[in-house]
């Protein structure tokens, strides 16, 4: 029913590029002209990817990464539903890697998770995943080996459809968002061990409060009794990171090409370690059509906030032949990912300065504002806050959550948790223009399971901000016996519940789960959910995928902290042995 | 005499640290120390998967003010969760040695990291009227979330001589969200070479982000004594920071062969504005008002020496 229109660009143009960007593949050159069926990207059955060390420019600075085949990211994966494929991972580290392929639905041995679905590939060995593609859309790789995912090891995945897309462009760009640190990954983690706050350059002052550009001393006093930071929105931030837009920094300008009223598809993948951003492109409305490779109705936005780990497609028709400005902000607002889309290379547009950073509300801290009568720093009546009753007893009140365990690692527990489903991202709370929200979402084919669930599960995610500790149920992984066990097919209504003040991009492997949203049978499908802080999300998730499969908080530094559980369905099929 | 001044500087140790003494009671982790983990109770005893139960409907409410069309939680089964599979699909493909290597390797990197530190607290030359000193205070750690190896150091030295020095060696272990308790030995090599103490004490943030330390000490004499510090960052800018810090120290015992006397023996007042160059490097410079109390104040008015200085001082604070 809809048409596909591709342009095709010159192939000698190209090859120029090619030669004066090699550590970057052809789709995220400096000077992008969009993807085509002819462009050089990874396809067929028989793939091959090398992963080794290599040196990284951002902004006229070397720093060490990880690339495959010499690029960060690496290459697009470009396949077609309905296809095999081969995958061969040569590892040229001098230490194990892996590569999950993120939100490929696949037989759980070659989901790639070392001490979950396979033993890992040890240095100087190669390994071959060999998986049917049984769907199509955006979505990408990673390594799950240690930290060597904030060293560039990630790249994008596109996956045609074996018929007709119902999605119309006319050019397509991949944006891969990334954070990069000239800190070794390792360094990063201890510091956050050693000191909380390490890497939060922005916080509430004595001079902001003489000035006016943080709230009195009397508010900050409020968040200091209860040894809580409200502009700690995140653990790593632009004081360390540059921020990659297809491996270039703000000031590289990766820019993408388009002739103007052309509908362009940009396909946005946050492969961020840490970094949730807020993206807009001043002077284009976006239209959402896809979340997560699952086709979504379109959806007319000015921002939306991407979690880690999400991806969203994009439909924007610039009109005007003059260069628009792609913003993707950090959520704590320490700095941006910066490109540019315009009509011939070279140009470029106003960047928008910084917004001021966030500041954490009740709300984040799973007190629901309106039911509650006491008030509040940063709402009005603060003044007279001082005399109100929110001792840290209510705040990590272990009769809120039977199940947790309440040892050192929870610091908090929220006392009123709501469904933030409809809530806005962080920092996007009071902006202007539309922003989209997941209960915007609908999808555009039929959910294929629609039973109503045969059971709940509720997990809670906890954690410790003093002491960088990250938890489900507030247990580390590292201390956990058992997995979270699924009946084959059952369907189960899960509820995550956010104890915590950050936000937590939770990911489930090997399966899609619907959020408890819209319309029956259209709910919105997701491999990875974003849960604010002091907030909760339910889906339902139909366990489909016998075997074992991990599942965690996508923040890295998260993640290895111990917010990390294994599922496991069963029974296994009786095929193999 | 001496269970009397023992109590008076206890009660302060109690008193000013509220975070230990009412949100990390010790009572609230005894129970939990090797449960099994919480996925398994909704299968083994029904009224957990009744509470659970009783939670969601919450989760309708929102739901339904959200205008959600879906089913409701009520409609919802009650059906246990299935019993925790033992064995490990993984193993079915590859080598059980393999994945039971790889499964070891995954823990360790999903909560088990083992770091360290080490902390230059103080470092900083001492301006009196009539002599220049050197002073550190500095520690150390290594180990994981909860249990750590703990290495403390503070003395002092003037250009002759070394004038005080102890090292502790402490276990230390995360009884709450913010603090630890401590226990372990303490060594003098200076002023009383050879001396040894056993050390039992507490650190952690209490509220408004005081950093405190306090500890008992019974040296191998058999004399008493403790020690109580306090610190707070005032964030005057992002990398200007004025610190004030009290440190007091307290004896049950009279010791007049060091001239300490029974009671509060001496007090540290100091105030220090420092610059993070990075927030591992901060030079500082501030002024140190150093007392000695009581009856060990007489011993020092009997010796001739000061019973009070004020010193300004330069320094840097570092860690890594």
């Amino acid at each position: 029913m809809f048409s596909r229109r591709r342009l095709l660009h010159g192939a000698g143009a190209l090859g120029a590029g090619l030669v004066a960007a090699r550590a970057f593949p052809a789709w995220a050159q400096t000077h992008a002209h969009g993807l085509g069926p002819t462009l050089p990207t990874l396809s067929g059955e028989d793939i091959a990817l090398n992963v080794a060390r290599m040196h990284l420019n951002i902004e006229g600075r070397s720093g060490h990464a990880i690339g495959l085949n010499g690029t960060v990211p690496g290459p697009l994966i470009r396949l077609r539903e309905g296809q095999n494929v081969r995958l061969t991972v040569n590892n040229q580290l001098d230490e194990e890697t892996s590569i999950h392929w993120h939100g490929l639905i696949l037989p759980f041995q070659m989901d790639g998770v070392p001490g979950v679905s396979f033993p890992g590939i040890r240095a100087g060995r190669s390994f071959t995943y060999d998986f049917p593609v049984r769907q199509y859309g955006t979505y990408w790789y990673h390594s799950h080996s240690g930290l060597q995912e904030q060293e560039g090891h990630y790249g994008p995945i596109v996956i045609d459809p074996a018929g007709a897309d119902p999605i119309a462009y006319d050019r397509e760009h991949v944006i891969v968002l990334s954070d990069y640190s000239f800190l070794h990954p390792h360094t990063i983690f201890a510091r956050l061990k050693q000191e909380p706050g390490h890497f939060n350059m922005q916080r509430e002052i004595i001079l902001g409060a003489l000035t006016g550009r943080d709230p009195p001393l009397s508010d900050q006093m409020e968040w200091a009794a209860m040894r809580m930071d409200p502009t700690d929105i995140s653990d790593v931030t632009g004081s360390t990171y540059t921020f990659l837009i297809n491996g270039h920094g703000p000031a590289d300008n990766w820019t993408g090409l388009f002739q103007p009223g052309e509908r362009v598809r940009l396909r946005f993948i946050n492969a961020a370690a840490m970094t949730i951003f807020n993206v807009r492109i001043p002077g284009l409305p976006l239209t959402i059509v896809q979340a997560d490779g699952q086709n979504v109705k379109p959806v007319a936005v000015d921002e939306f906030q991407i979690s880690v780990a999400e991806t969203y497609d994009v439909i924007v028709e610039p009109r005007e032949d003059r260069a628009f400005t792609l913003v993707a902000e950090a959520v704590d607002r320490s700095g941006i990912g910066r490109a540019t889309l315009a009509p011939r290379p070279g140009m470029s547009a106003d960047i928008p300065p910084l917004r001021a950073r966030p500041r954490s509300t009740m709300r984040d801290m799973g007190m629901d504002m309106s039911s509650m009568t006491m008030a509040w720093p940063g709402t009005e009546g603060a003044a007279n806050a001082g005399g109100m009753d929110h001792g840290d007893m209510s705040m990590r009140d272990g009769a809120n959550a039977p199940q947790v365990r309440m040892g050192s690692g929870v610091q908090s527990i929220a006392p009123m948790p709501v469904d933030r489903l409809g809530d806005r991202g962080q920092g996007l709370e009071d902006v202007e223009h539309r922003v989209l929200v997941y209960t915007d979402l609908e999808a555009l084919e039929a959910n294929p399971d629609t039973r109503t669930p045969s059971r709940s599960l509720e997990l809670h995610l906890t954690g410790n901000m003093e002491r960088f500790m990250w938890s489900f149920d507030g247990e580390r992984f590292s201390e956990v016996v058992e997995p979270i066990p699924f009946r084959r097919d059952e369907r189960v209504r899960v509820t995550l519940v956010n104890d915590s003040m950050m936000a937590h991009p939770i990911h489930l492997h090997g399966h899609f789960f619907e959020l408890l949203t819209g319309s029956d049978g259209k709910r919105p499908r997701k491999h990875t959910v974003n849960v604010l802080p002091g907030g909760k999300v339910t889906f339902d998730l139909t366990a489909d995928a016998p075997g074992d499969w991990a599942f965690h908080c996508h923040l890295l530094y998260h993640m290895h902290a111990g917010m990390f559980r294994v599922v496991t369905v069963r029974p296994l099929d009786e095929t193999r042995s | 005499m001496r269970w009397r001044v023992l109590f008076a500087f206890t009660a302060p140790l109690v008193m000013a640290t509220p975070g230990l003494a009412q949100t990390d009671p010790p009572a609230m982790q005894m129970p939990w120390p090797t449960s099994p983990p919480q996925t398994e109770a909704p299968a083994e005893t029904p009224d957990e998967s009744e509470a659970d139960h009783s939670q969601m409907d919450h989760g309708t409410m929102d739901h339904s003010q959200m205008g959600h069309g879906a089913s409701a939680d009520s409609e919802v089964g009650n059906e246990p969760a299935p019993e925790a599979p033992a064995d490990h699909a993984a193993e079915r493909f590859y080598s059980a040695g393999e994945m039971e290597a790889a499964r070891a390797q995954l823990r360790r990197e999903h909560g088990g990291a083992i770091i360290s530190t080490v902390m230059v607290d103080l470092a900083e030359l001492q301006f009196s009227d009539d002599e220049t000193s050197f002073h550190w205070e500095g520690e150390g750690w290594i180990g994981g979330d909860i249990n750590r190896f703990v290495f403390k150091t503070e003395g002092d030295a003037n250009e002759d001589d070394v004038e005080s020095a102890e090292v502790q060696a402490l276990y230390s272990r995360a009884i709450g969200p913010y603090f630890d308790v401590q226990a372990g030995v303490r060594y003098d090599i200076e002023p009383r070479r050879n001396r040894a103490y056993a050390v039992l004490g507490f650190e952690g943030v209490a509220p408004y982000w005081f950093e405190t330390t306090g500890a008992l000490f019974v040296s191998d004499e058999g004399e008493l004594s403790a020690r109580f510090e306090g610190s707070y960052d005032a964030r005057l800018t992002q990398r200007w920071i004025l610190q004030p810090r009290v440190e007091i120290n307290l004896s049950a015992d009279d010791i007049p062969e060091l001239g300490v006397g029974a009671g509060f023996t001496e007090a540290e007042l100091g105030l220090r504005l420092r610059y993070d160059i990075t927030r591992t490097f901060s030079p500082y410079v501030g002024v140190s008002y150093d007392t000695t109390l009581g009856d060990t104040a007489d011993y020092a008015r009997a010796d001739g020496e000061d019973v009070a200085a004020t010193r300004f001082v330069v320094g840097v604070r570092t860690w890594f």
